[in-house]
């Protein structure tokens, strides 16, 4: 794994030009997705990127316009009654029974499978309650829920079997920060028991966190994918020193042959320190050589700093920098 | 390791799929556990009480030929109750509650959103269709037996109770008029289910529960209005409301089966037409809700 390319029975999801059309809009364009094995996979991308289209065709709930979907190595949807009951999934937001019980919805649910065993159904649901925190409110009806137990009950839901593959879209939304991180160590502990975890994500932070791999929807097209390492080190790092000698600066770093520029102005600080930084391409002048230059051409340097871009940094460089909706 | 991931799997509790009556039993419990389910089964048991009551508060006796059919036996008998409340439930009550039913099948799992988890997990989808058609099936039953319940408790309490006397002259005793009741209701059940497979297709068509609900009930009055209308003779026969009203023939000695034979046949067609059409609907629908 890691290396890019893997034999299909690898990847636990795998599409190929997968393009979904709603009337002239195309939702999802031609994308080629491919999910590891064991991975923990984010899926990224703005609002009304093709994130849930996607998963939805994924699943066998909506039909593709064209191209192929496999899951778990068995095409989609042909095969989808013997692939889906390997994969637990929460699709854009819970969808329960108000009028039942937590735990009624999840026996509802239970049922419709027809591989789960009605023996173990109650041990299971209580279970599944219990691993998301839910287990006070199993007998609460599910219309009293808040937004966050419904989202936890969804979760409950995806694990109500063992699965080998876990579809989940947006599973922290509307959750407190203590249940966020609960979710998070529950991915974690799921991903070392060796279940693949796909989940759609708009928290880049959380995702910086939990996941291996991660791909990047804009406007319906797959713009980047790979490792999360992979992913950040594409982005370039930026040096940044701090100094009151701002002009100086620019002109050391200007004949290393970087690109400065002014990123705070003197004074903001209170004191009467700015920022020069300058994108720094891998593999060009060493940090230590700059600082050198820096010291040597009579800069006072106060800090200085290598930083990596961030998933946030590369997020925006890759699906661009606008709030409105694409499409 | 084995190439195929899904043999690899032995992680499954049982490796061969169940048949799966538990969403069945499923189907039901959510039904009935619903509070609409009772409140229309209960506004269904409250007809023949107020008919009972109504005719015995009256001074005078119930004029034969005025009123619904029947309702000049009630005070003779008290086992005519529930037949009388059924023939006044047939054309908007009983399609009312069965429209609500049959409408909310589909749509009203979409609405829920717990449609795409049930696919999902996966139910399939013609086992669903199924499951749904049954259980709207289920619905037409309680809801006459309740009327006929009712209609014989109420009755009992208010009126005597003895051997029927039928439409032919023939007297039958009480437990064989309790058969009677139980298999008229089982014919107006029949008569119900071409319209709870025309509400199932409705229902596949959209994602609003309500909008199903309400074009089921209009059909269900536009069929009797078309039944009402001498021009149209030729399309009655056609109409799936056209032998609602046909179960006197159960009332005779010896029953006549031929209008619940003929009703049978054409509930049928009408339940395979619109489960076909149901069918290729649903089976090709983006889930998108
Ligand atoms: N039922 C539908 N009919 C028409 N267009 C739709 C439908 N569902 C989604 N779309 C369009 O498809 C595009 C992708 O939507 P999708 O729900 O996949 O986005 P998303 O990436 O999941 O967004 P979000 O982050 O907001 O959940 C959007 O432009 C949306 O308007
Ligand atoms: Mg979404």
């Amino acid at each position: 794994m890691g290396d890019g390319r893997h034999p299909a029975a690898e990847l636990a999801i795998e599409t190929r030009g997968l393009t979904k059309r709603f009337g002239h809009q195309t939702a999802v364009n031609s994308i080629d997705l491919a999910v590891p094995r064991g991975s923990v996979f984010g899926f990224l991308g703005p609002n009304g990127s093709g994130k849930t289209t996607t998963i939805r065709v994924a699943l066998g709930l909506a039909a593709a316009t064209s191209g192929q979907v496999s899951v778990l190595g068995q095409e989609m949807p042909r095969r989808l009654k013997d692939v889906l009951p390997h994969v637990g999934a929460l699709v854009e937001g819970p969808g329960f029974y108000p009028f039942l019980s937590g735990a009624a919805n999840l026996h509802r649910l239970d049922s419709a499978d027809r591989y789960a065993p009605s023996a173990t159904r109650r041990a299971r649901v209580r279970e599944a309650l219990d691993r998301v925190g839910l287990g006070h409110a199993a007998g609460k009806k599910v219309g009293a829920y808040s937004l966050g137990m419904k989202q936890r009950l969804g979760l409950a839901n995806a694990l109500l079997m063992p699965r080998e593959l876990l579809v989940l879209d947006e599973p922290t939304n509307g959750l407190d920060p203590l249940g966020t991180r609960e979710v998070r160590n529950l991915v974690r502990s799921l991903a070392a028991e060796g279940t693949t975890v796909f989940v759609s994500s708009h928290l880049l932070a959380e995702v910086e966190q939990m996941c291996t791999h991660v791909a990047v929807m804009s406007v319906g097209r797959l713009v980047a994918q790979g490792t999360l390492d992979d992913l950040r080190r594409a982005g370039e790092a930026r040096v940044r020193v701090r100094t009151p000698d701002i002009a100086g600066a620019l002109r050391v770093l200007a004949a290393l042959g970087l690109v400065p520029e002014q990123t705070e102005p003197p004074g903001r600080a209170g004191d009467d320190d700015g920022v020069v930084s300058a994108p720094l391409a891998p593999g060009s002048t060493a940090p230590e050589a700059i600082v050198a230059a820096l010291v040597a051409g009579d800069v006072r340097v106060r800090a200085f700093s290598v930083d990596r871009a961030s998933l946030e940094d590369r997020f925006v460089a890759l699906t661009g920098e606008g709030f409105d909706i694409a499409q | 390791m084995p190439s195929d991931p899904l043999v690899r799997a032995g992680n499954l509790p049982c490796a061969r799929p169940a048949v799966g009556w538990d969403l069945f039993a499923s189907e039901l419990a959510v039904l009935f556990r619903r509070r609409r389910t009772w409140a229309m089964l209960l506004a269904l048991a409250a007809v023949p009480v107020l008919i009972a009551v109504a005719v015995r508060l009256s001074s005078s006796p119930p004029e034969p030929g005025r009123g619904p059919p029947f309702l000049d036996r009630v005070t003779q008998n008290g086992l005519f109750v529930g037949i009388t409340a059924l023939v006044v439930c047939i054309p908007l009550f009983l399609p009312l509650t069965v429209g609500v039913v049959a409408g909310d099948t589909i749509a009203g799992e979409a609405n829920l959103g717990t449609l795409r988890y049930l696919l999902v997990v996966p139910a399939g989808r013609v086992r669903l269709l199924l499951v749904k058609f049954a259980g709207a099936a289920a619905f037409c039953l309680a809801a006459t037996l309740t009327v006929v319940v009712s209609g014989a408790l109420i009755g009992a309490a208010l009126f005597p109770v003895g051997p029927v006397t039928l439409l032919s002259g023939d007297t039958i005793s009480v437990g064989e008029s309790i058969l009677r009741s139980l298999l008229v209701a089982g014919y107006v059940t029949v008569s119900l289910l071409g319209l709870s497979a025309i509400g199932l297709f409705i229902s596949t068509l959209t994602v609003v529960p309500v909008g199903a609900m309400a074009a089921t009930i209009v059909l269900s009055v536009v069929a009797q209005v078309l039944g009402a209308l001498p021009q149209l003779e030729w399309l009655h026969p056609w109409l799936f409301s056209h032998y609602w009203l046909d179960f006197a023939d159960l009332l005779r000695q010896p029953i006549a089966w031929t209008s619940f034979g003929d009703n049978a046949l054409l509930q049928a067609g009408y339940a395979a037409v619109f489960g076909a059409l149901a069918y290729g609907r649903f089976v090709t629908k983006d889930i998108l809700s």
